[in-house]
């Protein structure tokens, strides 16, 4: 297929994948506040951090309350990782791959934009968890229809490996979010309110309940462990390596296991140490270390399909 | 709704013959239409005009930065070609583009039309669309214009005129496939009752034109739609056709010339591409060719295209047969070229470069249609009838300034069909647009893009003057009644 229409299909479902994460992200947030005991200073410039554009929101909003921080990640279109800019983008570029998507997914991708334009004319500050709900599944129901309507392509494979390398990311800055949090206030650790931010967290992540069927007890090892290691847990960054991977060897045809490409390579080779990782190995590096590590990696691998399949160099 | 108070006017109706008297080949639309109150032929209306909508049938509006896609106004009653009309038509429009086809080899080719005197050399060498570059040049089985969109429009006495030939990449056809698409559910009993010819078949001539044009030893060739992109009006159209075909919509970025063929860059490397239905320009082709600042051409593909190594639907050189001027040299082409006397007849040109036919024009810019010879969508026009003494003053000036670039024509009162204006069915004018392949043999789609002036009174159809569409409705011969 054409280098810019996999290149069209996998930032198609990017976008539309960061749109989502980016209100889970805000929303893991509101919900730690709302459980933390009257009068702690509430906590918005870490997501700002996580998200590496500090520099940037504080040059053009300053403080970090919280207005500033949900107007810059949801509805200011100057901020190319804001939700409405994603949404902008996915749009464009299921635009320009129309003949090749179904038009159910097209029809979707613009009332996703539609919704996400809306509110941004209305502001619903006092809705806005409302709003991030319907974020959340209008982004599952692109993902199922896209599923259910779209021929298992290699076009429909781009699309996939785009989401799940997305949402590996994400998970991983989600993850990060409580680091920064706690980081403050060291002493909380092992309280009941540090247990009642890991339980936000995993709601943040729909990880709660799924959560609980394999782990009767919430400690921050075994959270750290489903999120980063679970195997069958959709939005785990182990699952989600898991899934690119075969997305990957059904692109390129080469058997599992064997790599032909550096992409190949390189997700393999991350996907594999994850394999053989312990939460314990983790956890003696430390989090953030490790998450910091992990980010990079994604971002290597981002860079290693775009030169593979996105931008061929004519010698 | 009825018909009874529609009066056609001293005009040609393409449904009515006079008050209250339908074209007995119309009756069953008719009948139909009037069995339906005014508000169900509205949510009819509205309901095509949504399903147009949905299916994304929309042109682009350049300055528009939001949404930017807009639906062609769609008028739900459709304008109607009898059986004998249509068989003319089609003997008329093959015998032109066979002529126009003649033509374009000769002159990028020996250039016999020139030497036996038939047509000046300068109206040939001063036409923008004559391009030096393609002499020489010998386009797969000798075909230059595949894809052409013929508008033809009738008078006040219903005879038919060819208007204009649009041998460059002319568009609208996708309308002509989802107009008929929406209104087979809008008047589902009708298409039972009439014989309606139908269009979808389309795509495949298309594809098949296409391929005629690769090499007959490849087993497989790959056949690609080239777009100027996304934000082009005609975008959706250059999708739904690539769609059609099932074949890659290519951008010019898409595309390389490697190892002296062209080539599309895959995930999988690169691609030869052997048969091309560029909807681009000429002039942005190939900036080595042409305009060295197009970014959406590809560097080096007409070298490609010289040597017979990829082919290009419609060859480049072929806007030489759009010139105005060259237009009213059509009749004496066809008669040159295939020893026939032309059956479409031209509307009656004026050719300002000829000192009679200018002194007359000048005389009569009150009466006169005047036109730019190289202009298309109803720019650089004068409605004589219509301008201001001031506007008609400037054209004199213009005129004499360069008598090439312009021609007049007499004021034609263009044919009119019924059409849903708020509560009322008014005439409103129309042209039509049929759509003519050539591949193996001529190929001419029954039916064609109905513009409709939607202003009242207004003669202009074009999209940006406010003009709207319609289905078009071809009927073939006579079933008889079971």
């Amino acid at each position: 297929m054409l280098s810019r229409v996999a290149n069209s299909i996998y930032w198609l479902n990017r976008y539309v994948e960061r749109a989502e994460n980016v209100a889970r992200f805000v929303d893991v947030n509101l919900n730690l506040l709302m459980d933390s005991p009257m009068g702690t200073a509430q906590q918005w410039e870490p997501l700002i951090r996580t998200t590496g554009d500090l520099a940037l929101f504080q040059e053009r909003y300053g403080d970090a309350t919280a207005d500033n921080v949900i107007q810059f990640l949801t509805f200011d279109s100057s901020y190319p990782n804001s939700i409405i800019s994603c949404l902008q983008s996915a749009r464009e570029n299921a635009r320009s791959v129309r003949e090749i998507i179904s038009s159910e997914m097209w029809e979707r991708v613009n009332a996703f934009y539609f919704l996400v334009r809306d509110a941004s004319k209305t502001s619903p500050m006092t809705n806005i968890s409302n709003f991030f709900s319907d974020v959340k599944m209008e982004s599952h129901l692109f993902a199922g229809v896209m599923d259910g309507t779209m021929t298992h392509n290699e076009a429909w494979h781009f699309g996939q490996l785009g989401r799940m390398v997305e949402r590996a990311d994400k998970t991983a800055r989600i993850l990060d979010v409580k680091y920064f949090i706690l980081l403050p206030s060291v002493k909380d650790v092992g309280t009941p309110l540090d247990e009642l931010q890991w339980i936000s967290l995993l709601k943040s992540t729909s990880g709660y309940e799924m959560y609980r069927k394999c782990q009767h007890r919430i400690t921050p090892q075994d959270v750290v462990q489903f999120l980063v290691l679970d195997r069958e847990f959709p939005r785990s960054i182990q699952f989600c390596l898991l899934q690119a991977e075969r997305s990957l060897h059904h692109i390129t045809g080469g058997a599992p296991g064997i790599w032909h490409n550096p992409v190949e390579r390189t997700l393999g080779k991350l996907r594999s140490e994850l394999d053989y990782t312990t939460i314990e190995e983790i956890t003696s590096q430390g989090l953030h270390e490790f998450l910091d590590q992990l980010e990079d990696t994604f971002n290597d691998v981002h860079h290693k399909i775009h030169e593979t399949f996105f931008e061929l160099k004519v010698v | 709704m009825k018909f009874d108070d529609y009066d056609p006017g001293d005009f040609y109706d393409e449904l009515f013959l006079a008050k209250g008297q339908p074209r007995p080949e119309v009756a069953p639309l008719i009948e139909r239409i009037n069995s339906l109150s005014i508000n169900e032929l509205k949510q009819r209306q509205q309901a095509a005009q949504t399903a147009l909508l949905q299916l994304g049938a929309t042109f682009n509006v350049y300055s528009d930065t939001q949404g930017t896609e807009r639906v062609l106004p769609f008028d739900i009653i459709p304008r109607i070609v009898s059986a004998p009309d249509w068989a003319w038509l089609e003997r008329g429009l093959k015998q032109r583009i066979e002529a126009l086809n003649l033509f374009l080899s000769d002159i990028y080719g020996e250039q016999k039309i020139i030497k036996d005197g038939i047509i000046p050399e300068e109206i040939i060498t001063s036409s923008k669309g004559f391009l030096p570059p393609c002499i020489g040049i010998q386009p797969p089985q000798g075909i230059w214009c595949h894809i052409t969109g013929t508008d033809l429009v009738r008078d006040r006495d219903g005879q038919w005129y060819v208007l204009e030939d649009n041998l460059r990449c002319p568009s609208g056809v996708s309308y002509v496939l989802e107009n008929r698409r929406v209104m087979k559910t809008t008047f589902p009993i009708v298409f039972n009752r009439m014989a309606i010819m139908p269009v979808d078949d389309y795509p495949g001539q298309l594809l098949e034109t296409l391929l005629n044009l690769a090499p007959p030893s490849l087993p497989d060739p790959t056949v690609v739609v080239m777009t100027p992109g996304q934000y082009n009006s005609a975008y959706f159209e250059h999708s739904f056709l690539a769609q059609q075909m099932g074949v890659e919509l290519v951008e010019g970025r898409d595309l390389v010339v490697a190892d002296g063929y062209l080539q599309m860059k895959t995930t999988k490397g690169l691609k030869r591409v052997d048969v091309v239905y560029r909807r681009l320009d000429d002039e942005f082709l190939d900036p080595t060719a042409f305009r060295p600042d197009s970014m959406l051409g590809v560097a080096g593909l007409m070298d490609v295209f010289r040597k017979g190594r990829v082919a290009l639907a419609n060859a480049p050189g072929t806007g030489v047969a759009d010139d105005k001027v060259i237009y009213a040299y059509v009749p004496k082409m066809v008669k040159y070229y295939l020893g026939e006397e032309q059956l479409i007849p031209n509307v009656p040109t004026y050719l300002c470069w000829e000192p009679t036919d200018q002194a007359y024009v000048l005389e009569n810019l009150d009466k006169l249609v005047v036109k730019a010879a190289n202009e298309s969508g109803g720019y650089g026009m004068l409605v004589g009838p219509h301008a201001t003494p001031e506007e008609r003053e400037e054209f004199a000036t213009r005129i004499c300034a360069a008598p090439r670039n312009y021609i007049a024509q007499p004021t034609l009162i263009l044919s009119r069909v019924p059409t849903l204006i708020g509560d009322r069915l008014e005439g409103c004018h129309v042209d039509l647009r049929p759509y003519i392949l050539y591949g193996k043999e001529i190929y001419v789609n029954p039916g064609g893009f109905t513009r409709v002036a939607l202003r009242r009174g207004s003669l202009v159809v074009n999209s940006s003057q406010g003009g709207g569409g319609k289905d078009t409705w071809v009927l073939a011969e006579e079933r008889s009644e079971e």
